[in-house]
């Protein structure tokens, strides 16, 4: 072995500048193309097939984690949360009761106004898969793909808030881009009055920007962020974030404002997967068990949304 | 073709490893602090066995890595391919350095990474860095004695068996 060191050592030297430089070229153009073009989305999608099991093998310790803990956990414990699981339930339940009236309402009220344009809000159930994309980025890795009809641009959710957008569906997986990735924006309005702007991703967890906000414009520090729906690649009324500073910017011509996101971002199980659905003139069969029919949402900004009609 | 079966099984092993070590679940606030654990096994390799890993090696596994955490497709492969010219260039006086100067330049290479990786992301688009994007490479250089001393004793015991 020491033997061959000298004569690779001296062919790497002559040949290597030129082969650094073929390679590095190759990378490159493969990132240009990647970047300005989805020509490459295809052969990728289909190459990553090929990772599920080092995914699986990076889960292996999380799985053992929760296993553990389940044979550890304490009867008391189990119980305990049994109880509280209960509770949630009944309130849930009870929550969705009044959506369901509020629904039929809602129904009600849009039938008298001749809607034609009716969407309904489908949801489905999606578990996250616990590995690690970039940190840079912040994207997340559900199990539900395109062979379970998950589609680019449906809005991901928790029970808490939203989280972001599916990026691009792989065969049974889909990268979800959260909203505060530093490339992700997305129309908001205020819960309060309806005023109107633009959220954008920061690259921290913890926190989203409003720029360009006028001074005069009626914003403060609790203030409650819904999707506004205008775009259309969100439903509307989907709470956000919460304001939490409201500053000048640098030009002082406009204020800035800082707000919290209410899903859990950093690490939950399971996510929401919403979608639109078309609804014809004849109201929609169930089509499975997971399937919740919601209160519809209008890509129409001017027509009511669900939360404003109750009242 | 023996050349080629040394330390087979540790290569791809410690590889598929990296892979996976790259992609497994940590707490959020550690999540900055991973290091980029292809990168120091390529630098490994590369000291260790330049016959078995090259240029071509080093791309391919980048590739990989993009497939793998969804990056743009060629921004580990150029990342890995520098720090394998880098390593094939100084491998000679490296490989005679103390441990703690090891380390150093380790550090020197990984951080080299970091700016590489800025470049391309400012590049291609948006990026929100913050000041953990420069604690990986230390975190690297720390663990690399570690890692050397390691594989190193692996690949001691696989050897015999071998020959």
């Amino acid at each position: 072995m020491r033997n061959s060191e000298n004569p690779s050592l001296f062919s790497e030297q002559s040949s290597g500048t030129l082969r650094l430089i073929g390679y590095l070229a190759i990378a490159a153009a493969l990132m240009a193309v990647d970047h300005r073009s989805d020509a490459l989305a295809g052969i990728q999608r289909r190459i990553a097939g090929l990772a599920a099991p080092a995914y699986w093998l990076a889960m292996a310790p999380v799985r053992m984690g929760r296993g553990a803990r389940d044979a550890v956990a304490e009867r008391a414990g189990l119980v305990r949360e049994n109880a509280e699981l209960r509770q949630q339930l009944l309130l849930a339940q009870a929550g969705l009761s009044q959506i369901d009236s509020m629904g039929e309402e809602n129904n009600r009220l849009r039938a008298l106004l001749e809607a034609r344009n009716r969407l309904s809000l489908h949801a489905q159930l999606a578990g996250l898969l616990e590995v690690d994309l970039d940190p840079y980025r912040h994207r997340l890795l559900i199990d539900q793909g395109s062979d379970q009809g998950v589609r680019g641009g449906q809005a991901v959710m928790d029970a808490h808030g939203l989280i972001g957008q599916v990026l691009e569906p792989l065969a049974n997986r889909a990268e979800v881009i959260m909203i505060t990735d530093p490339g992700h924006a997305i129309p908001v309005r205020v819960a309060r009055n309806g005023l109107r702007a633009i959220a954008y991703g920061t690259g921290e967890v913890d926190r989203l920007e409003l720029p360009h906000i006028p001074f005069s414009a009626d914003i403060v520090v609790g203030d409650q962020l819904l999707t506004s729906g205008l775009g259309g690649h969100f439903p509307g009324g989907i709470p956000v974030a919460e304001i939490r500073d409201v500053r000048g910017d640098d030009s002082a011509t406009f204020a800035i404002a800082e707000a919290t996101p209410l899903a859990g971002l950093t690490r939950g199980n399971q996510v929401l997967l919403l979608s639109f659905l078309q609804v014809p003139e004849a109201p929609a069969e169930p089509e499975s068990a997971t399937i919740i029919d919601a209160a519809p949402a209008s890509k129409d900004p001017t027509a009511p949304v669900s939360s404003e009609a109750g009242q | 073709m023996s050349r080629l079966r040394e330390g087979g099984w540790l290569f791809w092993i410690s590889l598929l490893l990296g892979l996976v070590l790259t992609v497994v679940a940590i707490p959020e606030a550690w999540r900055p602090y991973r290091p980029f654990w292809l990168g120091l096994l390529v630098i490994w390799w590369t000291l260790e066995a330049p016959e078995r890993i090259g240029l071509g090696t080093a791309f391919a596994l980048g590739l990989s890595q993009d497939v793998l955490i969804g990056t743009l497709l060629g921004e580990h492969a150029f990342r890995l391919v520098a720090i394998a010219f880098i390593l094939l260039r100084f491998r000679a006086r490296l490989r005679f350095f103390p441990m703690w100067q090891q380390a150093l330049a380790v550090l020197a290479i990984l951080l080299n990474d970091r700016v590489l990786t800025l470049a391309i992301r400012s590049i291609a688009g948006d990026i929100a860095i913050d000041w953990q994007f420069w604690m990986a490479p230390i975190i690297g250089a720390l663990l690399w004695p570690w890692m050397f001393l390691m594989l190193d004793d692996l690949r001691r015991r696989n050897r015999p068996r071998e020959v």
